[in-house]
């Protein structure tokens, strides 16, 4: 688990245009600069809304990256929902700390 | 001069960007608060607008997390977001860098405070703008009180800040205007986004309009996240404007659940006794 470094990658895309073209034309050459694990690669690069919130990634950071995406606004909330129950609690975070489920 | 206005409402991303699916008549009344606020704000003749908010990682992350800053730059751009996502085109915001100097040095007399002198502006500063000073027009000193990224400063804090704020408008020459925007409770881009507790929210209100500092700090972050979500953490921008306004109450303008905006949309401002 690199929780901090999956969310400081996805807050460097939110905030920097010249970041998400780059990403948009070479996700592995920005990627390789972020210490991610195997599994954190691959919600990042599908895009896996619904596992990076599972992940533990905060929803303020994760909203603008589903948008990104082209996530609209139903589809991005129905991706957690949909993530909850396939893989699950929340597992890392500010939502685990309660029971693990994050808002519901 | 000192502070002339200061007041409160809310900034979700949905008010602006979500418009168009919700309910005709919470957007027409809430969009009428936010301009009887807009036209409370102009009424006191302002030179700068200082916007307390409590941003969601568009500037400051855990790397290096102040628990206050203050900007102090000549102009700031944004939003971050999509600017269709938002609703609301991207824009550079004009600042006020000496005034900014002054009220941070002031500041720091009773408040330990960073400062920037960059600073991108995401949906808890432009929603609030969009409709306070929609030609962007007022110079902006932004604040931050991080929200978001727990451990975050105590309620007492936020109180004293605001006082610390307020000292510092009252030894500056200008008109200054204090406008604190949060949520109380939602679960901001959660599964459970437009969940609103508005029993809890009405008593929060009801703590804030009466200035009443001992019941506004009367809350620990773990109540608060089990009762009021993630994003009841930034009461904190509302108790540092209270803080501000040490011993004057406020009024509610306007307080309405909207689930598709994902929070209690509220505007609030607070009666100060203005010397003209």
């Amino acid at each position: 688990m690199s929780l901090y470094h999956l969310q400081k990658l996805l807050y460097q895309l939110n905030r920097d245009p010249e970041l998400q073209q780059r990403f948009l034309e070479d996700k592995e050459a920005v990627l390789e600069k972020y210490k991610l694990d195997e599994e954190e690669l691959a919600a990042v690069k599908k895009p896996d809304i619904g596992l990076l919130y599972i992940l533990g990634v905060n929803g303020q950071i994760l909203m603008h990256y589903a948008a990104m995406c082209g996530y609209a606004w139903p589809e991005y909330i129905q991706a957690m929902r949909d993530a909850l129950e396939e893989h699950g609690n929340v597992r890392a975070g500010l939502y685990v700390t309660t029971d693990g489920k994050g808002a519901i | 001069m000192s502070l002339v206005f200061a007041g409160v409402c809310s900034h979700g991303p949905g008010m602006t960007g979500r418009k168009d699916m919700a309910d005709s008549d919470d957007v027409e009344t809430l969009y009428a608060a936010m301009d009887n606020m807009r036209e409370a704000l102009e009424a006191s003749r302002p030179d700068a607008l200082v916007v307390i908010a409590a941003e969601h990682f568009a500037n400051f992350f855990m790397n290096n997390m102040p628990a206050y800053c203050m900007g102090m730059a000549e102009d700031y751009e944004g939003p971050i977001e999509d600017p269709a996502w938002l609703g609301i085109e991207r824009t550079s915001v004009p600042g006020n860098p000496d005034l900014s100097r002054r009220l941070i040095e002031r500041t720091m007399q009773d408040s330990d405070v960073a400062y920037a002198e960059e600073w991108k502006f995401d949906h808890g500063i432009m929603v609030p703008l969009h409709f306070l000073t929609p030609r962007y027009d007022l110079p902006v000193i932004p604040v931050n009180i991080n929200c978001q990224g727990p451990p975050i400063t105590p309620l007492h804090r936020a109180w004293a800040f605001g006082q610390a704020l307020r000292k510092a408008c009252d030894s500056v020459p200008e008109r200054i205007a204090v406008v604190g925007t949060g949520g109380i409770s939602h679960w901001p881009a959660t599964p459970d986004s437009g969940k609103i507790n508005e029993p809890w929210d009405r008593d929060f209100l009801q703590r804030w309009a009466a200035n009443d500092r001992a019941r506004l700090l009367d809350y620990t972050d773990e109540q608060t996240y089990l009762e009021a979500g993630q994003g009841g953490f930034e009461i904190r921008t509302f108790i540092a404007v209270s803080g501000a306004t040490e011993g004057s109450t406020a009024s509610i303008l306007y307080y309405r659940p909207i689930p598709i905006f994902a929070v209690g949309c509220t505007v609030g401002i607070v009666d100060l006794e203005v010397a003209n």
